[in-house]
């Protein structure tokens, strides 16, 4: 113990590890200056300086899968709060390097689980940009991929706004959002065969055509779908539990988005009207007509907004998609790069046509012999490497690509949303009350399988 | 890329065309925080969309990926020419092929190779679909059977004669000689028929 007023300033010797004392006068400091030490340690509130740090998650059913958050509290305030993220590494990015390029996409679309679409596309738009058959790919497919990306935007945002919902106490609106996300899935389980990790864009097209009656369907869903978000709205919009808990709760204003690299609805909801469809529009989104939903106020009342928003402008480009369908083909023409599967369904389920078998194994032996090689050995793709970002739900997605030349990828790496979104963790919650650490996470919507990758 | 649009927060007006909410009224604007209830109240009069699963199936799209079958021609030989394809097409290496050749003595399917022993790994299968893109001869497709849960590992290695399909009637079990014709061609020219066949799209 020191005297009062006495700064010991020695600094540490090894040969009295016991005699320095510390210069440093960050927290409190206490000059004892005598009297009984019990009453010293009396008057010192002990929850006062006392932090206590929590673990949330990473099994939370708050934090979306295996998200861990370490929590520093004052009483109820978060004080510091630290993301740690790698709990659902799967090792999707290197995996990819030993698959060739067909193949990978397979592995792609189960980053983001819950936009696969998203995936697949920005990966076969990066390959078919390395390839140089962007113009070469048929209008058909691009109106089939905007079509079922925005489908699935509207499913990841009902997702978004059903966990979310519940995660705050709107049970009814976890229901509601999952009944309706489940329509969607029966749409593209009809379309693609699966729920989820379809693997249907392929480089250079898609992998079948639209069955009968699923434009149909798609057409009957919309209408649909514009009446259930109506009924969203009035469920919440103006609950004053949920506007109590949303609003003025997880702040991050333009500049915050802007400097964390912060994308999406996020970045919309901060006022700033980015979308990368009306920035860089690829696969034809320059030709439909919509608005990017923006809203002033940056808190996550207005995330709320501009997702229930955006599920209503996604139903307007997929009312236009349907409206653009023109029959056509759904692979490139180049017979060195379409990947060379004609399913058509049967008696024994789904499997190569019959008319493509007798084409491949009793007319056309080139046929044959470049289904073997693509089978194989796949296509090679050119030495370079490219960029395509795209607006996934959750904001800029795209897988950097890098080939050397041969048939499988050299390196592909994912610039992740939900990723670079939990940066801003930090930034939303600290000085908050740890019950909103929960709204704020929510608001950023993230899904650990595209941020561990 | 090129500088387009003013797109600043305080630029005038902002670029959305929201279409105009409902107008509500003074009643409405009062009930509004309690609509919600509105809302939950009509759900209860609507049909239930649960599903009673393990009481009752429903059907899953006609596309639906379930489980694999190994089809056979209308005589019975086996489709499935073991060329591999399907294994080299997996990217969860989930199918094992080994081919063997067919003798005038003991023949399994039209051509020189068949399948001899072939199993699909049902612990490492993702259902991606590539494997029946892959099939030059139509011998494996994707049925719609999705129960494939089971209690241990070996039984969720489905060898051949699971993969198998029945069969059926005019069909004869191999081996046996090529019935449909002098060659393989006969069987694949001749194509669209039988009970397999599908329908060719």
């Amino acid at each position: 113990m020191s005297d009062a007023g006495t700064t010991y300033t020695s600094t540490y010797s090894p040969d009295d590890p016991y005699g320095s004392t510390s210069t440093d006068e960050s927290g409190r400091v206490f000059t004892v200056g005598g009297g009984d030490w019990d009453e010293i340690v009396n008057a010192v509130d002990p929850m006062e300086s006392e932090r206590i740090v929590v673990n949330m998650g990473p099994q939370h059913p708050s934090t979306h899968g295996v998200l861990r958050m370490v929590l520093e509290l004052e009483g109820e305030t978060v004080a510091r709060s630290r993301v740690v993220i790698g709990y659902l590494h799967t090792g999707i990015e290197k995996n990819m390097e030993f698959r060739n390029w067909t193949q990978a996409v397979t592995f792609i679309t189960r980053c983001d689980y819950l936009a696969p679409f998203s995936n697949e596309l920005t990966y076969c738009l990066g390959v078919e940009r390395l390839l140089d058959i962007e113009d070469q790919i048929p209008e058909r497919v691009k109106v089939i991929r905007v079509l079922l990306a925005e489908l699935q935007r509207i499913s990841s945002h009902l997702v978004w706004l059903a966990t979310g919902g519940m995660e705050i106490g709107a049970i009814t609106m976890m229901l509601f959002g999952f009944r309706e996300r489940e329509q969607i899935l029966a749409i593209l389980e009809m379309i693609t065969g699966l729920r989820m990790n379809h693997a249907y864009f392929r480089p250079g097209g898609v992998a079948q055509d639209l069955p009968p009656g699923a434009v149909d369907r798609i057409r009957e869903f919309i209408p649909y779908m514009y009446e259930k978000v109506e009924e969203y709205e009035s469920l919440l919009s103006a609950n004053p539990i949920w506007l109590r808990r949303l609003k003025g709760v997880g702040f991050l204003d333009t500049r915050g988005c802007l400097q964390l690299g912060v994308t999406g609805p996020l970045l919309r909801a901060s006022g700033l009207a980015w979308d990368l469809r009306k920035e860089m529009p690829y696969s034809g989104y320059e030709n439909y007509d919509f608005d990017v939903v923006t809203e002033p106020d940056g808190d996550c009342f207005a995330r709320y907004l501009v997702r229930i928003n955006e599920i209503r402008q996604s139903l307007r480009i997929i009312e236009q998609a349907v409206d653009r369908l023109r029959p056509g083909p759904i692979m490139v023409a180049d017979k060195k790069i379409a990947w060379p599967a004609q399913l058509a369904l049967g008696a024994d389920g789904l499997g190569n046509s019959l008319d493509h078998i007798r084409r491949i194994m009793g007319q056309s032996m080139e046929a044959l012999i470049h289904h073997f090689k693509l089978v194989t050995e796949g296509f090679r793709v050119p030495a370079g490497q490219v960029y395509v970002p795209i607006e996934s739900p959750r904001g800029e997605l795209a897988a950097h690509i890098v080939s050397d030349g041969g048939t499988r990828p050299y390196r592909v790496h994912l610039r992740d949303p939900s990723f670079v979104n939990l940066q801003a963790v930090p930034a939303l919650t600290e000085g908050g009350m740890i019950s909103d650490v929960v709204a704020s996470v929510a608001s950023i919507d993230p899904v650990m399988g595209g941020v561990d990758r | 890329m090129t500088e387009p649009r003013d797109r600043t927060p305080d630029a005038s007006p902002p670029p959305q065309q929201q279409p105009p909410p409902r107008p509500r009224g003074v009643l409405g604007d009062l009930l509004a925080p309690v609509a919600g209830f509105g809302v939950t109240f009509r759900t209860m009069f609507k049909k239930v969309v649960t599903e009673e699963y393990p009481e009752e199936k429903l059907p899953t799209a006609p596309r639906y990926h379930g489980r694999h079958v190994l089809n056979r021609h209308p005589d019975g030989l086996e489709k499935c020419i073991g060329c591999e394809l399907c294994a080299w097409a997996c990217p969860a290496d989930a199918i094992y092929v080994e081919g063997a050749d067919n003798t005038e003595e003991e023949r399994f399917s039209p051509g020189e190779r068949y399948g001899a022993i072939y199993q699909i790994n049902y612990l490492r299968c993702i259902f991606c679909g590539l494997c029946i893109e892959a099939c030059p001869t139509r011998a494996l497709t994707m049925t719609n059977e999705y129960e494939l849960a089971d209690d241990s590992r070996e039984d969720l290695i489905y060898t051949k004669e699971q993969l198998l399909s029945p069969l059926l009637a005019g069909m004869e079990a191999p081996p046996h000689p090529m019935r449909l014709g002098d060659s393989d061609q006969d069987y694949y020219l001749g194509g669209a028929s039988g009970p397999t066949a599908g329908d060719g799209a």
